[in-house]
């Protein structure tokens, strides 16, 4: 076996390929690394929250806690204690105590652990943005490679349907589409989605940013069409499935990757905005979104319930731009010319 | 030049007819909504459904329904709402058009000037730490959801700071008429002009110096400096110049969005009382003439802009006449 080693350690080894190169290129990157680690510790996180829920929180943070106590400085405290102005009217719900345990960062006004939902809503954002930009991405690649390989009266379709979807006010769109949809789920037949199911606010989000990536996936087929390797496939007389999935889809792929960050950190921000306006996850399921909804109602109060899901949105949205230059720089070497 | 702005004109019209049809299925035709059982409320019985289904006109064919409907938004202008019976809705809309405009323009002035001061000062000091820190704060701008931004300005200067010096000017939430008082005005908007603005500051700046730094490697910059003009006047002068056609598309673009109602969640954060207010307080009472109306008025804006940007583009441009 060592004289195999030995020999093979003489022969030059094969030039790097280009996924190995943009690796490279990507582990270099110190910003790109750092979020991506961020990105990795928020979801991992986000996983741990029923685990948090039952061995730190101590609490279900989906049912209301109206009447129970909780243990701070040694002293039993109501969670929705009266309110702290002169004549004790109304009710407040218990502030953070800023340390590992029940409340860390206080109760909502259903007496919820807000610590404990914030985590249960960022598995739920999470999901969502990712699913949805996987919808999207796979959309758009099916829809631009079929308009700008085949040309003809499939490119005409499919680009007048694109302009139409492009045209339309995106967040209007969303919205429509949602108020209609959650209100009663959709019903064809074979294929049912429940109101309440996350597929639902998925494939609102998927569909609406598809323009956004089929159009530019377009463009970059109908040069690839016209490229001179590709020209030689059809002169071989290579079928068209063989060209689309050796020559035209790896191409694609790289193009899809630099739109992967960018597009899940638009869809995380469409859909907190959707929960904001009550039309996206539904209780008693949580969102980051939802949260700062329900944080709304506490802001000049318990200000930790709207403050803490925005900050967790700032920064996943922030790590996902950061590693979405990185990717750009790393896999398209013309783009960094220009910075 | 005049063939490309007719053919320009009537892709227009057939996207907003493509537009129109598109909202009137969703809330009319999607498998599962069903308007009058909405009116009717819920439990109703399926007399009360068939009398409302009579009373709106909703058991005609849906071809009808929808000729009807544009006709009372366009021609009449007495489409009535659902909920509250009796009001009409066109009216509505405009008078909610000017809080909307008084919000997107104010908005606009001042990401324009921040961002082309942001994006300029970026370029020249390339890759210094200035630039750096420029770029980074853009990119948390771009990363904010806008309503937590409002939520976040409301708590300092409603509740937290507002007895401090710093924001005790700031009246309380809601608008004011210019014409009642300018200067409350002006107080009662600020905060929601720089909420709305910091957004579109970060995607401006990070745009601009993009397109500035391409600039600044094309042949006409070295022939500047080859003159012996100054490094401030080559950018300024020059660069700049060009670059700004990069911004002004998409400025003609977003401006159309926010006119339109697309600045819908500030204007509820900070209970403005706007286009984009009118478009959600119907889509929560579920109001489908009010709907109709709204999501109308915020696509014309969309397809007039981004057809007044393709004729300004050919305009300036003449290779951009033969595409299509």
């Amino acid at each position: 076996m060592s004289e195999v080693s030995a020999t093979d350690r003489d022969i030059a080894p094969p030039a790097p390929g280009y996924w190995a190169m943009a690796g490279r290129k990507l582990l270099r990157d110190r910003a790109a690394m750092i979020s991506l680690a961020v990105l990795v510790i928020i979801a991992l996180m986000c996983a741990a929250a029923p685990w948090y829920a039952a061995h730190i929180a101590h609490t279900n943070p989906f049912r209301s806690n109206l009447s129970g106590t909780v243990m701070r400085h040694g002293k039993p405290v109501e969670v929705l204690g009266a309110a702290n102005n002169p004549l004790h009217l109304g009710i407040e719900p218990i502030g953070p105590s800023w340390r590992l345990g029940p409340y860390m960062l206080g109760a909502d006004q259903q007496g919820r652990d807000v610590a404990a939902r914030l985590l249960y809503g960022g598995g739920n954002s999470l999901i969502i943005s990712f699913a949805a930009a996987a919808v999207c991405l796979v959309l758009a690649a099916i829809t631009g490679i079929l308009a700008g390989f085949f040309g003809g009266w499939v490119d005409r379709i499919i680009s007048w349907l694109l302009d139409a979807l492009w045209a339309f006010p995106v967040f209007l769109l969303a919205i429509s589409l949602s108020v209609v949809l959650i209100a009663h789920g959709i019903d064809l037949g074979l294929f049912r989605l429940d109101a309440s199911s996350l597929a639902l606010p998925i494939t609102i989000i998927g569909v609406i940013y598809v323009p956004y990536v089929a159009r530019p996936v377009r463009g970059l087929v109908m040069g690839l069409r016209q490229s001179d390797y590709v020209l030689a496939a059809i002169g071989i007389g290579a079928p068209a499935w063989r060209i689309l999935w050796f020559d035209i889809l790896p191409n694609v792929i790289s193009a899809l990757v630099v739109f992967a960050p960018l597009i899940i950190a638009l869809d995380l921000l469409t859909e907190a905005a959707l929960s904001f306006l009550s039309i996206g996850v539904q209780p008693p399921a949580a969102s980051w979104g939802t949260i700062i909804h329900d944080g709304e109602s506490l802001i000049y109060t318990r200000p930790m319930v709207a403050i803490a899901p925005g900050l967790a949105i700032v920064i996943t949205v922030l790590a996902l731009n950061i590693l979405g230059d990185g990717l750009r720089d790393a896999l398209d070497p013309r783009a960094k010319l220009r910075n | 030049m005049a063939g490309t702005i007719i053919r320009r004109l009537v892709h227009m019209i057939a996207v907003l007819f493509g537009i129109s049809v598109l909202v009137f299925l969703i809330f009319f035709a999607t498998p599962g909504a069903n308007p009058a059982a909405r009116i009717a409320g819920k439990n109703a019985s399926p007399q009360t459904v068939a009398r409302v289904e009579r009373q709106f006109g909703l058991n005609r064919p849906l071809p009808v329904q929808y000729a009807l409907m544009m006709k009372k938004i366009f021609i009449t202008r007495n489409l009535t709402s659902y909920v509250n019976l009796g009001e009409k809705v066109v009216p509505q809309v405009f008078k909610a058009a000017p809080v909307t405009l008084s919000l997107v323009a104010g908005a606009a002035i001042i990401w324009i000037v921040v961002a082309i001061v942001i994006g300029a000062v970026a370029a020249a000091f390339r890759n210094s730490w200035i630039d750096r820190l420029l770029m980074v704060l853009s990119l948390i701008g771009i990363s904010m959801p806008v309503f937590w931004v409002g939520t976040m300005a409301n708590l300092f200067t409603q509740g937290i700071w507002h007895h401090t010096w710093l924001f005790s000017w700031v009246p309380p939430l809601g608008y004011v008429d210019f014409s009642k008082s300018p200067v409350l005005w002006f107080k009662s908007l600020l905060i929601p002009w720089i909420t709305l603005a910091i957004l579109y500051i970060g995607l401006y700046a990070r745009v601009l110096r993009a397109a500035l730094i391409e600039t600044m490697q094309e042949d006409f910059i070295r022939t500047a400096r080859a003159k012996g003009l100054s490094e401030r006047q080559v950018l300024l002068r020059h660069a700049l110049r060009c670059s700004l056609v990069s911004v002004v598309t998409l400025f003609g673009l977003d401006f159309g969005v926010l006119v339109g109602g697309g600045a819908l969640l500030t204007e509820v954060v900070f209970g403005l009382q706007g286009v984009g207010y009118l478009t959600y307080q119907a889509l929560e009472t579920l109001d489908l003439p009010m709907i109709m109306a709204t999501v109308i008025y915020a696509s014309v804006f969309v397809v007039v802009s981004n057809a007044v940007v393709d004729i300004l583009y050919a305009a300036f441009d003449p290779r951009m006449r033969l595409r299509r």
